[in-house]
């Protein structure tokens, strides 16, 4: 990627996420009223990190529809841990080292097929 | 060396050992979306935030308008905004204006956590102190992945391509298990993301958009069907 290119996005990037962290800390020291509002940020992590899992997880070991239906498999062993371990509320290292090594293992089966 | 710091500094590993692994993923593929190590480095040493930047390297990878990452950014990081004000009421005398915008950069999911979990006032020395590990874990994971992640064998580098969901995983599963609401937004964003992918006709929409969209539609839809109460607001 040339510099002319990224620097834009670096920019960009690193801009918004700053000024999202530091205007609300810096200006506004009083709580917020609107209970619309505060429900709506409360719930606004688990609604972003569900849409950048779901459906891209099952893509993450290198799937493409059409492609390898044994990378999807392995995908979806991994996802099927990494759910139980954190449904049984693992930390998040010890999640995402489980979904690695269930990819890993997945990978091994594969290979006798 | 303050005390306070120094607490800050040993309460800051093991996010740092958490980040390291997942940053580590995060150099692999940011390599693997064209860019150099370096400019990976650069992303995690001025952004600090896994999902953005995630979906930060998919966006340059395809070239998209700058107004799209900035809308991205702005909706993926919006939860800041209210960990940033959360946070801003737990802080002691000693934090002036100045530092509040220098702890601010470290806010991120997991170092707010901890922070917000501390009993009483929290001052400066202690945010700075906390800061330090994860910022060091996320750099150095970073350039690691960039840089040895391509000597890695394919099989191994497939296997970290999950690492990064895996901790987004342990982050929204365990709500799901007691509280209705944040299931009701869960799937609501699951089966949203899940249309845009299949449904013809906007199937084609870009990722950023499509967590825009998905975002603001489930979590406007859990603050309607259930506004969280007084005392669940810290969490």
């Amino acid at each position: 990627m040339t510099w002319n290119i990224f620097l834009p996005y670096l920019l960009v990037m690193a801009g918004v996420t700053y000024l999202v962290r530091m205007l609300p800390m810096t200006l506004f020291r009083k709580p917020i009223r609107s209970r619309f509002v505060k429900s709506f940020l409360h719930y606004v992590p688990f609604a972003v990190l569900t849409a950048m899992t779901i459906p891209d997880i099952l893509f993450s070991t290198g799937y493409t529809p059409g492609g390898d239906v044994k990378s999807l498999v392995c995908a979806v062993v991994g996802l099927l841990f990494a759910i139980f371990m954190a449904w049984r509320k693992k930390g998040l290292l010890t999640v995402a080292v489980t979904a690695c090594l269930a990819v890993l293992a997945a990978q091994g089966v594969c290979l006798l097929f | 060396m303050g005390s306070a710091f120094k607490k800050g500094l040993r309460d800051g590993i093991p996010i740092a050992l958490g980040y390291l692994s997942v940053s580590f993923a995060f150099g692999i593929q940011a390599v693997a979306c064209g860019l150099t190590p370096l400019q990976a480095l650069l992303i995690s040493m001025t952004n600090l935030t896994s999902a953005g930047q995630l979906a930060g390297i998919t966006l340059i990878s395809q070239m998209r308008p700058l107004m799209e990452m900035a809308l991205t950014q702005l909706t993926i990081n919006l939860r800041y905004a209210l960990m940033s004000l959360a946070l801003g009421q737990k802080f002691d005398d000693s934090m002036t204006t100045l530092h509040r915008a220098g702890v601010a950069f470290g806010n991120t999911d997991e170092i707010f956590a901890v922070a917000a979990s501390q009993t009483g006032k929290i001052g400066h020395s202690y945010m700075y102190g906390l800061m330090v590990m994860p910022y060091i874990g996320w750099s150095g994971g970073t350039i690691l992945g960039a840089v040895a992640g391509t000597l890695l064998p394919v099989f191994i580098r497939t296997a970290l391509g999950i690492a990064i969901y895996g901790m987004f995983l342990a982050i929204i599963i365990p709500p799901m298990r007691e509280k209705k609401a944040e299931r009701t937004v869960i799937f609501a964003a699951a089966a949203l993301s899940i249309a845009f992918r299949v449904l013809p006709g906007i199937r084609n929409l870009s990722s950023g958009y499509v967590i825009i969209l998905c975002a603001v539609a489930s979590a406007a839809l859990g603050a309607w069907l259930f506004p969280v109460k007084e005392e669940e607001e810290e969490s």
